[in-house]
């Protein structure tokens, strides 16, 4: 309050450069909190059983079916339709060339290398991204993260470690359920229009892949879900007032999941592709 | 190694000095809380009580001053030794702040499951024998949010205590319960201390139970110590201020008129 009044009097491109000094700082800040909880998490995950404070399987699993298995029927229509229409639109704009067959490679490249990893971490960051924020939160108005530091347990062992794991494990499972449910929508489309048989358009899309293709959207899906919890968690972590605190951290936290996923989406097929 | 038993104080506070931001919130707190004493903080609402006990938990890392418990300064402990000493402590946080997530006794029990290498049976049994002392042994199985509010404190009172802690923190113990539910919380907490003579440490500001639990109380007041003595040296205090909190008068300090307007308008 005291720095609003104190500005007030100034230029405002004075303003405007101080502004953006404080929101670098912050951000800089921020990202430096971030990269630390992912140290301690991977610390707490290597080092956690010597120390006598292992991260425990049961919070592993319990994190992994809510944000991994209860997402599959979700995750398998929303991939099948979006493999349907790439289908469509792939032969119909091949039909002008009249080389509509080639459209299973064109499917099978860009389901697996990038239409199945960036749909299944848009969905869990929406599902369960938002979900950990608002929990986090709430356990912080509450004083449940100061009940687990007094009793000795460390927050980030207890909460962040088993989320990272569990999401570290969902998010590729989900991927690799995400291309075949994506080719076979694609097959669906592709086996009328291409009068072919599903067993042949799928040996043909094997045919179309390569190893790098789905180790591709794979190594993606892991950098994702990364992001996935640094982001929520570290929202959750930083809730002040209330409810409405918790819902304003909710919706930043999927904001910002999905740019970041996107942004390191198009660095990695970049260096992916080129480098 | 630190001889922990070995310390002539439980709690020793010097010279503590806290912020929240720019805003001092504690200033220059001296306290020394003998092995097995229940002392009582008491003070107005905004006092302070809450964020002395914070640092008392070293939640909150002070500006200024030193904490010891159990002859560990918190400053200065290694990661291990906190964790060490966080066993040997229990709290009771004013609202509770028992896991939503998990049931009541999943609750009492988990600091048992993080220190120990009891068996899961172990475990239920020692669960269930403090949840009887709080007489809520029926209530294991319900979740926290399935509780009233006076279960809710005797069940974070018992997940407290589930280590046999050598210190017990408790805030607002009686806070929003009724009459005869604060008055047994008072008598489980004496019950306590004697059987298990622990250090007790309470934060309230309702008069008569501090009274009736406390060897000493100590006063806070707009973040400093108005006294520390036995309950009768507080009750007899000619402090105006510890009077105004005992009678519960408003505060007579003398108010500027000007001052007050100012105040109001924000001119
Ligand atoms: N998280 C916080 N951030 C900023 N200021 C705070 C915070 N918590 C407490 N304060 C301020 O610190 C002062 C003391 O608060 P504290 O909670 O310690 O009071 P208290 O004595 O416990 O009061 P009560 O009896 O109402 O619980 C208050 O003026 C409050 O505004
Ligand atoms: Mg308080």
């Amino acid at each position: 309050m005291s720095n609003a009044a104190q500005n007030s009097g100034l230029h405002p491109a004075i303003r405007l450069v101080e502004n953006i000094g404080r929101k670098t700082v912050a951000a800089i800040e921020e990202l430096g909190y971030v990269a630390s909880m992912l140290a301690e998490s991977f610390y707490w995950l290597i080092f956690g059983r010597r120390q006598q404070q292992p991260v425990r399987l049961r919070n592993v699993i319990a994190e992994a079916m809510r944000i991994g298995v209860h997402a599959i029927p979700i995750i398998s229509i929303i991939c099948l339709a979006i493999g349907v229409m790439m289908a469509i639109q792939g032969i119909q704009t091949l039909k002008t060339f009249g080389a509509e067959s080639k459209v299973i490679v064109g499917l099978a490249i860009a389901i697996t290398r990038e239409f199945a990893p960036l749909i299944v971490s848009i969905m869990v960051a929406g599902r369960s991204g938002s979900a950990i924020t608002a929990r986090i939160g709430t356990m912080l108005e509450s004083q449940e993260i100061d009940a687990l530091r007094v009793i000795g347990i460390n927050p980030v062992r207890y909460i962040t470690a088993p989320l990272l794991l569990a999401m570290m494990i969902s998010i590729p499972a989900l991927t690799i359920l995400g291309d075949f449910m994506g080719l076979l929508g694609g097959g669906l489309y592709s086996i009328i229009e291409l009068k072919i048989t599903l067993p042949i358009y799928f040996e043909r899309c094997a045919a179309a892949l390569s190893w790098t293709d789905i180790s591709q959207g794979l190594i993606k899906s892991l950098v994702f879900a990364a992001i996935i919890v640094l982001v929520s968690v570290s929202n959750g972590f930083q809730v002040r007032g209330g409810a409405e605190g918790v819902g304003r951290a909710t919706t930043r936290s999927v904001v910002m999941s999905l740019t970041f996923i996107v942004i390191a989406d198009m660095i990695f097929t970049y260096f992916l592709n080129f480098a | 190694m630190p001889a922990a038993s070995n310390s002539e104080y439980a709690i020793e506070v010097r010279n503590l000095d806290a912020h929240y931001g720019e805003r001092q919130i504690l200033n220059d707190i001296n306290l020394h809380v003998h092995h097995g004493e229940i002392m009582v903080i008491m003070g107005g609402s905004g006092s302070g009580k809450s964020t002395l006990l914070r640092h008392l938990l070293g939640l909150n890392t002070p500006t200024r001053g030193s904490i010891k418990l159990l002859g560990q300064d918190l400053a200065h402990n290694s990661e291990q030794a906190m964790f060490e000493l966080r066993r040997k402590m229990g709290v009771a946080f004013q609202g509770g702040a028992l896991f939503g997530s998990m049931t009541v006794e999943e609750n009492v029990v988990l600091p048992l499951c993080e220190h120990t290498e009891l068996d899961e049976n172990t475990m239920r049994i020692m669960g269930r024998m403090k949840l009887e002392v709080v007489n809520l042994a029926e209530f294991g199985d319900l979740m926290p949010s399935e509780l009233s509010g006076g279960m809710i404190k005797r069940a974070a009172l018992a997940r407290a205590i589930i280590m046999d802690p050598r210190l017990l923190f408790f805030d607002e113990p009686s806070a929003g319960l009724d009459p005869v539910a604060a008055v047994e919380l008072d008598e489980l907490i004496l019950r306590l201390r004697q059987a298990m003579n622990i250090t007790i440490v309470v934060v309230t500001h309702e008069l008569e139970s501090a009274f009736k639990i406390a060897d000493r109380i100590t006063v806070l007041d707009q973040g400093m110590i108005l006294m520390t003595d036995s309950v009768e040296a507080v009750r007899n205090s000619d402090n105006p201020r510890i009077q105004s909190l005992l009678n519960r008068l408003p505060r007579d300090d003398a108010i500027d008129a000007d001052e007050y307007m100012e105040r109001l308008t924000g001119i």
